[in-house]
């Protein structure tokens, strides 16, 4: 069947800071470049969850008037708190001990959607072409195996595959150089790594699952500006994790946990520990009296240097967590994916205009800032591979004493759905009932995403084996998916005595981490129906 | 001044919820009037004249007033409206689609739906389909006012003994004719209007154990609903689905066998006036809304509900 | 034949809206904003009766701030000709809104105006009845089917008891229901070619119409919140509970 042609000199697939950033800055090297972006969610923002403290160093270089042009940048860092906590104490550790890549004082509490929000319309302003609610499904090749663009959804699929009254067909978007900013885990970034060898080489890529409500609390517990990080409980030793509290402009806290995917226990499951977390005195008296108005988890790159693969190939760039830039012990995504953004611009537009190979991108990363700040991070997070105790030692030393400087590169030994342990060697965990004031269950959680797709559409959640959750996944690991997912997507349920594996496609909130932990890789995260999955405000 | 109520009747009798909407007329003055609009309606002129709340009734007869054409009733009215301080009718497609024809043609901001009367020009009004509430101060002289019917009792059908007055017809609006009404007489209410429903989640495991449900449905006269896991496990088709992307339904009594109580079901059902739960889940969230909640299997329970109910006669049609 | 179709602004369906803290209304900041789902309905059908070849031209026009021009933009993505933004500020009543609208029916003279039949924020179901009080042309509100006649419209509404049927001259309003049809989707290349199209922006302060509310919204709330009531220990306890004190069977 043949689809319709749009021809750009750039395509760019995803509306997150990445994104936008290559978008703006491409549009501000040579204004005459048609650049078009792809965005799945129903408007830009609807889809960015994000802590976030922005550190706005790679927007000063794209947009150095940014304070004058009503930026969503308003609130500085005033206060820093890091505590660790035990079940019911905490230790507050003094922040002139944190290592200076944790030190905040010059960044700003954010909703990263926001600062979407705007950069699109700064975008925009320049002639970018934005699409939002149009996922790109499929890439495309040239006969030299090269890319040579994306083709969009096909819309009005029922359920078994059939076209509805309403079938709209995909098209295809064709560009000099396409652009894959799809963030963490990106559904056709993971094909072109695997396609063209991307990590090879490298260690595999490492992740995380980030949790983030927003509340809004009692006056007399907000302090604008306040910054705050934990470790510690309600996480054992083993798992990597923490959690922050940002005190944001309205009355707001951004309320967060992080946690590696490389757990072992497949009875842990990530969203009860952030809802325990909450009660833990320290946590719970900031937002008692205060109400929940949003909740939303995203997965994301923890693997730093070490896991970042190749960024260039032939015909397209991965930019952003599409391919990993992340700085995890700085917890900050956001300034890293923008300067990738702005690298792959200047790649991009030497590549178009004085006929360079895009692996001129390589060197420009190399001569940045970027390269250099992922560098002197790369080896923190795998130390804590030995524990929480022996990870901040070492982290210390890494960090405070030689900044970054060590002369080895520690590795990250296995991908993330090699780490869990059968279930019958692991302890249960007995998480507390939600309270329905402090703590909740998914539903009524998933409830606030405002996320909905379609109901008569394929389902997007593919199984490789249909059979394998019910015969191996069960039986060896309890099926963790009924757990790691954020959203009660995956459920066991009895049917006349008969496990069945059920799939709530619709309540998927595009976080990915299935498609990530899934001990056999057996579920493939592909795109749903445009403008499906959350709808998320300030996230 | 007093009140003009629009009765709603299929000229031989009157509709039941002009005795929801009577109540409400006299929460705001208790000097209501009725006015009957309709072709050979004497009969339902004499039930309107027979409510408890009504002091006078208006007959307005004509043949081209046999269909309830808006365009038709809404001079009617508008003539009438002089001696008026509230129009009032019901909220549903009759008093939605007469109403606003006649307060455009009073030049008055219309208050659709209330739930509420807070005083003679206050009134409370769901907005966003119920997930908030409004309350609303009406600043025009006249105040057009639907009301909904289910959040007012309907009055007593007897003891009253209003005169019945006859008013004259007005012309007939040519440009809109009426052609057929079918009246879909299913043997089963329609979801979104039944007075009781029962409902089926995931805990009733198959398709074909729904027919637990059907059983107690047909014996309450109730439609059929089910939560959104039980459509997604294809036990039954998404058109009874409650709750989000779903119906909301407002019944006198909601029957939630084997549902959970997912949020976005809740939000479906909640302003129900009565909800029972039927779970094995002593801790299900169902359990925070339902007015009766029963821990128990639901393959006990139900066979068991209905031998209760055929043990009772009175069983409403 | 000329048809004119009203599209709003809303709160998208799927958003869990919230009561602001000073109880003055919503929060809107934000938030995800989509036509009202009915009025879908109302374009495709316009779009529809003109690909038959009953139609000439299909103009779409919204009442309200600068941004619900998107909404225009959208109705022009799925095969509306042309746009008209009324822009104005602050709440609109619907009788506002429909005598604003008569201002635009008097200028563009349509055979027909559809549009959606009740907006999902205000939940008042008025302006179509209103508009068409106000320019004395038969209404066919609810439509869940049309029929283009020769200088009429055959029109099933649907009506608490079942489905009516009523025949309505043209010049005539008509609003819709969500089953009148389904949709079509706005594909990219429409997108872009809506971009094109031309949206006449008029300010509503010029048609000369006094648009000040006639009711003081004093009071926005969060539904009750419906407490636990009693747990009853079998079937029999239930079923006398319904019968004795909650008389509901």
């Amino acid at each position: 069947m043949s689809r319709e042609t749009m021809e750009y000199d750039v395509v760019i697939i995803g509306g997150g800071p990445s994104g936008l950033s290559t978008a703006i800055k491409l549009k501000q090297l040579d204004s005459n470049l048609n650049v078009c972006l792809l965005e799945k969610a129903s408007e830009i923002g609807a889809h960015i969850l994000s802590g976030n403290v922005f550190e706005t160093r790679a927007l000063d270089e794209l947009i150095p008037n940014w304070k004058e042009l009503n930026s969503p940048i308003k609130t500085k860092v005033s206060k820093e708190k890091f505590l660790f906590l035990g079940k019911t104490k905490s230790l507050s550790w003094p922040t002139w001990l944190l290592p200076s890549v944790q030190q905040n004082h010059k960044n700003y509490i954010i909703s990263l959607a926001n600062l979407c929000r705007w950069l699109a319309e700064q975008a925009e302003a320049l002639g970018v072409e934005i699409f939002p609610g149009f996922p790109a499904s499929e890439i495309l090749y040239n006969e030299d195996g090269s890319v040579k663009g994306v083709a969009t959804q096909d819309m009005g699929i029922d359920k078994e595959g059939n076209k509805k009254d309403s079938f709209e067909p995909g098209i295809e978007l064709l560009g000099k150089v396409t652009v894959f900013a799809e963030g963490c885990r990106g559904h056709l970034g993971k094909q072109l790594i695997k396609n063209f060898e991307l990590d090879k080489g490298k260690d595999p890529q490492q992740y995380g699952i980030g949790f983030k409500e927003i509340w809004e609390i009692d006056e007399k517990n907000h302090e604008e500006g306040m910054v705050m990080h934990t470790a510690g409980w309600p996480l054992d030793k083993n798992t990597y994790g923490g959690s922050f509290i940002y005190h944001a402009e309205n009355k707001q806290v951004f309320l967060g946990y992080v946690i590696g995917l490389d757990y072992k226990n497949p009875y842990l499951s990530p969203f009860d520990e952030f809802q325990r977390f909450k009660t833990h005195p320290a946590i719970k008296k900031i937002v008692e009296g205060g109400k929940r108005i949003s909740y939303g988890a995203r997965a994301l790159i923890e693997g730093g240097f070490q896991s970042l693969p190749k960024m260039f190939m032939p015909g397209a760039l991965l930019v952003g967590c599409d391919a990993g830039t992340l700085n995890m012990p700085k917890i900050k995504g956001s300034h890293t994916a923008m300067k990738s953004g702005i690298i792959a611009a200047e790649a991009i537009h030497e590549h178009i205009e004085d006929k360079k190979d895009l692996s001129i991108f390589e060197e420009k990363f190399k001569n940045s800032w970027l390269h250099e700040e992922l560098y002197k991070a790369r080896n923190v997070k795998p130390s804590f591979s030995w524990g929480l105790i022996l990870g901040i030692i070492f982290t210390g030393i890494d960090q405070i004493l030689f900044r970054g400087k060590l002369p080895f590169t520690l590795k990250h030994k296995h991908a993330d759905h090699e780490t869990l342990k059968p279930a019958n060697e692991m302890p249960k965990i007995d998480y507390p009932k939600p309270d329905n004031v402090i703590t909740f269950d998914k539903t009524s959680s998933v409830y606030l995403t405002g996320t909905n797709h379609s109901d008569n559409q394929p389902v997007h959640l593919q199984l490789k084996d249909p059979n394998l959750p019910i015969s191996y996944t069960l039986e060896k690991f309890d099926e963790p998916a009924q757990r790691y997912c954020p959203a009660g997507v995956y459920e066991i349920q009895k049917e006349n005595e008969v496990n069945k594996f059920v799939i709530n496609a619709q309540n998927c909130i595009h976080c990915k981490t299935c498609d990530i932990k899934e001990p056999s890789q057996n579920i493939n995260w592909v795109t749903p129906e445009g403008g499906g999955g959350p709808k998320y405000g300030n996230m | 001044m007093s009140v003009l109520l629009i009765a709603e009747h299929n000229n031989k009798e009157l509709r039941p919820f002009t005795l929801n909407a009577a109540t409400a007329a006299s929460q705001i003055d208790t000097d209501v009037h009725a006015v009957i609009i309709g072709h050979e309606c004497g009969a339902a002129a004499k039930a309107l004249s027979e409510l408890e709340l009504i002091k006078k009734v208006i007959q307005v007869e004509a043949p081209h007033y046999e269909n309830f054409v808006a365009e038709n009733f809404a001079p009617v009215i508008v003539k009438l409206s002089e001696n008026y301080s509230h129009i009032i009718s019901s909220a549903n497609t009759f008093g939605k689609n007469l109403m606003p024809r006649i307060a455009a043609a009073l030049d008055t901001s219309q208050i659709s739906d209330i739930t509420k009367v807070v005083s003679n020009d206050t009134f409370l009004r769901p907005i966003y389909a119920g997930n908030a509430f409004a309350t609303v101060k009406s600043k025009d002289n006249k105040k057009c006012v639907t009301i909904r019917p289910t959040s007012f009792d309907p009055c007593e059908s007897s003891g009253g003994s209003a005169p019945i007055e006859k008013a004259e017809a007005g012309e007939e609006f040519v440009q809109t004719k009426f052609i057929k009404r079918e009246e879909i007489k299913s043997d089963r209410p329609e979801l979104g209007t039944a007075r009781v429903v029962v409902s089926g989640g995931r805990g009733m495991q198959s398709g074909d154990n729904f027919k637990l449900i059907t059983s107690l449905a047909d014996k309450l006269n109730a439609a059929i609903g089910a939560s959104r896991a039980a459509v997604d496990a294809g036990y039954i088709s998404n058109d009874h689905q409650v709750g989000q992307t779903g119906k909301v339904v407002v019944p006198d009594l909601y029957i939630a066998v084997g549902i959970s109580g997912a949020i976005q079901h809740l939000a479906g059902m909640k302003e129900s006036k009565v909800i029972v739960a039927i779970n094995k889940d002593g801790e299900a969230p169902i359990f925070s809304v339902a007015d009766y909640g029963l821990e128990a299997d639901l393959f006990e329970a139900l066979p068991q509900f209905l031998e209760e109910l055929n043990k009772l006669n009175t069983i409403q049609k | 034949m000329k048809i004119l179709v009203a599209v709003k602004r809303v709160i998208d369906y799927n958003v869990q809206i919230r009561v602001k803290e000073d109880n003055t209304g919503v929060v809107t900041d934000n938030v995800k904003m989509s036509t009202n789902p009915p009025d879908d309905n109302a374009i495709e059908e316009a779009v529809k009766i003109k690909e038959a070849g009953k139609a000439t031209e299909v103009i779409a026009v919204s009442i309200g701030e600068e941004k619900a021009q998107e909404t225009v933009r959208k109705a022009l993505a799925v095969g509306a000709d042309r746009g008209i933004l009324v822009k104005t500020e602050g709440i609109l009543e619907p009788l506002a809104v429909s005598k604003l609208l008569q201002k635009i029916v008097e200028k563009e003279k349509p055979d027909l105006v559809f549009m959606g039949k009740q907006a999902i924020d205000d939940d008042c179901n008025q302006t179509g009845q209103m508009l068409s009080a106000l320019l004395n042309w038969p209404q066919a509100t609810f439509a869940s089917k049309i029929e283009i006649k020769d200088k009429s419209l055959e029109v099933t509404r649907e009506i608490d008891e079942g489905l009516e049927t009523i025949e309505i001259n043209v010049p005539a309003i008509v609003t819709c229901d969500l089953r009148l049809n389904e949709p079509r989707y706005a594909s990219l290349p429409n997108i872009m070619k809506a971009k094109k199209k031309p949206i006449e922006q008029i300010n509503a302060s010029d048609l000369g119409v006094d648009t000040t509310p006639r009711i003081e919204q004093t009071k926005v709330e969060e539904p009750p919140k419906r407490k636990a009531g009693i747990k009853v220990s079998s079937v029999a306890e239930l079923v006398q509970k319904l019968k004795n004190e909650a008389k509901v069977i």
